[in-house]
């Protein structure tokens, strides 16, 4: 048997994430009759909004406040969640940028088996948890196989799941902060720091042409601003050009990059990582040109082209100057 | 500063298409090639200028087969002092954490102020460097993008968060931290610097060597089988030459608003 099912409620300035609803469906897919347990940890105002909103969707919403969780610091967050959760506990987080930091360090903590970025979850006949993962930037998946009876603790990729809009739990926000030991911790969260603001905003273009690894080479950039140029947008790209500082970061579409909602996206040589699609918001229209026909971005691209961009952009800009 | 850095060979996603093979149990390994993990070799390049910034050592190990000496020899070539195979039958099919639990070993071995890992590898779990940390009881930070020393107990370490935004923490030294790519530009290694580290001994330490029991690195995690994802409803393909196709194309976007 597995041990109760516990949420961990990311939320950020008193409006709770999206995960909190698709979570309850991903608990659904590990027990249709699960109740799970919402923890919300935080401090002040803020928290008691998020708490009241999270009832809505869960019949129990635990509430863990201290000054010391204002910033989800996943030292503190861990140490809060370790003085409330049973060894048992079958717990989803977000894989988020805070679920990335904390969960590999809770299940060791807790001596709990941990899966990351879970995209589709299911119990088997004899009780155990399959869970469906990505390998190498989502160019393959796999089933992996693990027991829960012992304590789990799996993170869930945002958006792998439909949210589940009920909000009829008519939940109660219990308050636990009373059993928060000592916090201090060894790591302290000091600021954000925004995003620099670059040469050009690709975020109010309607028309972005983005480049990858596909490219090939810095020089050959230019034929992307070529092309860019002649359709009236401007150029974007995917993380492996910013790290190799080909372009700015503010140039990057993605989750560690900029949100875009163009009306055509024009994929060059981009794989088409999920980290790379989470930036891209607003449905546009997406055409993807890339030398590999298995390349992800042909099952979410609504137009495909298998060439080499490095020969084809110039040919493309070229018909399009004609007019 | 005393620096050790884990590092991991795998096969290069910039040089291969993926594919799975006939039987769905692995990924078609025949014509791979492999390279250190992307994000190791930015790990490696950041402890390698954090030395050469206060001095220390740095020391590269990884838990792998004879062949990942090859990745120990580059990081070697590129200014690590030393390199430090870990390889035994008993690690083979084992999972993150077990991995986690071998480096554990190791480091207890030696004395390291600061331990790096890279932000992913090829698993995409990005779990080592969190679970390494958790089991010394030593302070943690992911997806880290800047390093800056603060005094000998104290570091200030960026973290990349969503929106290309960064967040700021103070942690405490000796600490593990996860190395996002893009924190700095590695260095080029030559076949020349190669070469010069060809000759020095690089100590392999197994499951005997390290006191590790069976148990203690035994799956937890199992791996099924390797499919190919279907998401969505695929895209329309142009075929044909490529004048056709561009005539096509080009119609498209004038319907959708991507031609002025």
């Amino acid at each position: 048997m597995a041990g109760q099912i516990y949420v961990y409620i990311a939320h950020k300035g008193g409006v709770i994430d999206d995960t909190a609803l698709e979570l309850i469906a991903a608990a659904k897919k590990i027990d249709p009759a699960a109740r799970p347990i919402a923890v919300v940890t935080g401090s002040g105002a803020e928290l008691d909004q998020v708490c009241a909103e999270a009832a809505k969707s869960y019949s129990q919403v635990v509430k863990l406040a201290s000054p010391a969780l204002a910033h989800p610091n996943a030292e503190v967050v861990r140490k809060a969640l370790l003085a409330i959760l049973p060894k048992d506990a079958v717990i989803l987080m977000p894989h988020g940028y805070l679920g990335m930091d904390l969960s590999p360090g809770l299940s060791v903590k807790l001596d709990s088996t941990y899966v990351a970025d879970a995209i589709d979850l299911e119990k088997t006949a004899d009780g155990k948890l399959k869970a469906v993962r990505q390998e190498y930037g989502g160019q393959v998946s796999t089933h992996v196989l693990c027991r829960m009876d012992d304590g789990i603790v799996i993170n869930v990729r945002p958006g792998a799941f439909s949210p589940d809009e009920s909000r009829s739990a008519g939940g109660q926000v219990v308050d636990k902060s009373g059993e928060l030991g000592d916090l201090a911790a060894s790591r302290e969260f000091l600021e954000l720091v925004q995003a620099a603001v670059g040469d050009v905003d690709i975020t109010k273009s309607d028309v972005l042409v983005a480049v990858g690894r596909g490219i090939g080479d810095q020089e050959n950039l230019e034929i992307a601003e070529e092309l860019a140029a002649a359709v009236g947008g401007v150029v974007c790209c995917s993380r492996p050009i910013v790290d190799a500082k080909w372009l700015e970061k503010s140039r990057q579409v993605g989750t560690s990059g900029q949100t875009v909602k163009p009306k055509v996206y024009l994929a060059c040589g981009i794989s088409g990582s999920f980290q790379h699609l989470g930036g891209i918001k607003g449905n546009p229209f997406i055409v993807a040109i890339n030398k590999n026909p298995k390349a992800p971005i042909f099952q979410v691209a609504d137009v495909g082209i298998v060439a080499d961009v490095v020969e084809f952009l110039p040919e493309l800009t070229e018909r399009i100057q004609e007019g | 500063m005393d620096i050790l850095v884990c590092v991991t060979r795998v096969p290069d996603t910039a040089e291969n298409e993926i594919e799975v093979s006939k039987d769905g149990t692995d990924i078609e390994r025949g014509a791979l090639v492999y390279s250190i993990n992307e994000a190791d070799n930015y790990a490696v390049e950041e402890a390698i200028q954090i030395k050469e910034r206060v001095g220390g050592s740095v020391t590269v190990v990884t838990v792998g087969t004879e062949e990942s000496e090859e990745v120990l020899r580059r990081e070697m070539a590129m200014g690590a002092d030393k390199g430090i195979l870990l390889t035994d039958d008993a690690f083979a099919g084992t999972d993150g954490r077990g991995i986690a639990t071998i480096l554990k070993a190791e480091v207890e071995k030696g004395k390291y102020d600061l331990i790096l890992t890279g932000a992913l590898a090829d698993a995409g779990a990005g779990e080592v460097g969190g679970m390494l940390a958790a089991m010394l009881d030593r302070p943690y930070a992911s997806l880290v993008n800047s390093i800056e020393i603060v005094d000998e107990s104290t570091l200030k370490v960026g973290r990349e968060v969503e929106g290309g935004n960064t967040e700021m923490n103070r942690i405490k030294l000796p600490c593990v931290l996860s190395i996002q790519t893009g924190i700095n530009e590695p260095r080029y290694v030559g076949i020349r610097g190669i070469r010069q580290v060809a000759s020095v001994q690089i100590p392999v330490h197994g499951a005997g060597d390290l006191g590790l029991k069976a148990e203690a690195i035994a799956p937890r995690v199992q791996r099924q089988d390797y499919f190919v994802p279907t998401f969505g409803a695929g895209a329309e393909m142009l075929e044909g030459s490529n004048e056709e196709i561009i005539e096509k194309l080009v119609e498209m976007l004038k319907a959708k608003g991507g031609l002025k």
